[in-house]
């Protein structure tokens, strides 16, 4: 009982600690947090797998100290993202515009997937049609009957597959 | 053979295609929106006398390369030659933007590889590079007569690009 009073202690010590470490990071938790919204829509340019809210290249941090000076200044969101548009390009945007250039990129997804589809409904129809669906003579069954009863003896004789 | 056993051969030497052209481009190569459009206005001081300020007002009616540039950067060191080789010929005024730099730096880099500026401004914390969209140093910049930035190279120049590129649009630009 004593041991878990003091790890309970220790926990709470520690947390004490961790909490008093964090603070300087958050400023103003506004504006981080609508720096943090704004930076990760937006791709690190000299590490472009990252975005600028993950990026710790100079660069990054120099755009995130100028998207902080806007936030502050009372620039909306939009403002921002059109600053960033205006230098770096729609390139920086991890959701690029909807505009000509990119119809591709946004429609040609959904065009393969159509062709896909179609493709596929063709392919089942034409399979469909192929399979021949004569009935069979007296005959025939009569045959098929023995091979089947045939498969079946055999089967039970020796149930190995 | 049925030819149709060779549908998945030809698909896949369409990907292959397709994944070589994408591994032969740079992707570092965005295109920049500023190109059609007015170079950004700036005001600073320029590296070897800092209270004497530049501004690219004062070269309008001229055709100018602006590059980009830091005595840390080491792409730099490989196009320096050929920008010590290009600023001989006297073709137009290069101004260096000495980006997120310190000044002694710059200058000693300067007084022992060449300098190949008409003259540097001093962008120590790299506001002007922001609003030129510079993300890898070092970039070259072609502005015409009217102020508007026409060409845009991320990256050191090669004698190829300085050749077919930049100085055939030099010569069309300082005919129009």
């Amino acid at each position: 009982m004593k041991s878990l009073i003091s790890i309970l202690l220790l926990m709470f010590a520690c947390h004490g600690l961790m909490a008093s470490e964090a603070a300087p990071l958050a400023e103003d938790p506004v504006v981080e947090q609508r720096l943090i919204g704004i930076s990760e829509e937006m791709r690190c340019l000299v590490c472009q797998n990252e975005s600028l809210a993950g990026s710790r290249s100079d660069l990054a941090n120099d755009l995130r100290a100028q998207i902080r000076t806007m936030i502050k200044a009372g620039k909306t969101d939009a403002e921002i993202r059109q600053y960033m548009v205006d230098r770096y390009g729609d390139f920086v945007l991890y959701r690029p515009p909807v505009k000509p250039t990119t119809w591709i990129l946004w429609l040609g997804p959904f065009t393969i997937l159509l062709i896909g589809i179609f493709g596929l409904f063709l392919y089942l129809r034409k399979r469909n049609t192929s399979i021949d669906s004569k009935t069979l003579s007296d005959d025939e069954n009569r045959r098929l009957d023995l091979l089947l009863n045939n498969i079946e003896a055999e089967f039970k004789k020796d149930p190995r597959p | 053979m049925k030819p149709r056993l060779f549908i998945p051969l030809i698909l896949f030497l369409l990907l292959v295609i397709f994944l070589a052209v994408g591994l032969s481009r740079d992707p570092r190569e965005v295109p920049s929106p500023l190109i059609g459009k007015p170079a950004p206005t700036f005001e600073i001081g320029q590296l070897a006398e800092p209270q004497k300020m530049f501004s690219p007002e004062s070269m309008k009616g001229r055709v100018w390369m602006l590059n980009v540039w830091a005595s840390w950067c080491v792409a730099c060191r490989e196009e320096h030659p050929l920008l010590m080789e290009f600023s001989k010929t006297k073709t137009l005024p290069i101004i260096g933007l000495d980006y997120k730099d310190q000044r002694a730096d710059a200058i000693t880099m300067l007084s022992r590889e060449g300098n190949p500026y008409t003259l540097s401004a001093f962008d120590g914390d790299g506001h002007v590079g922001i609003d030129y969209g510079v993300y890898g140093v070092p970039e070259t910049y072609i502005i015409d007569k009217a102020g508007v930035i026409r060409y845009k190279n991320i990256g050191p120049i090669t004698p190829e690009i300085l050749r077919e590129k930049i100085t055939p649009l030099i010569t069309e630009l300082n005919q129009s």
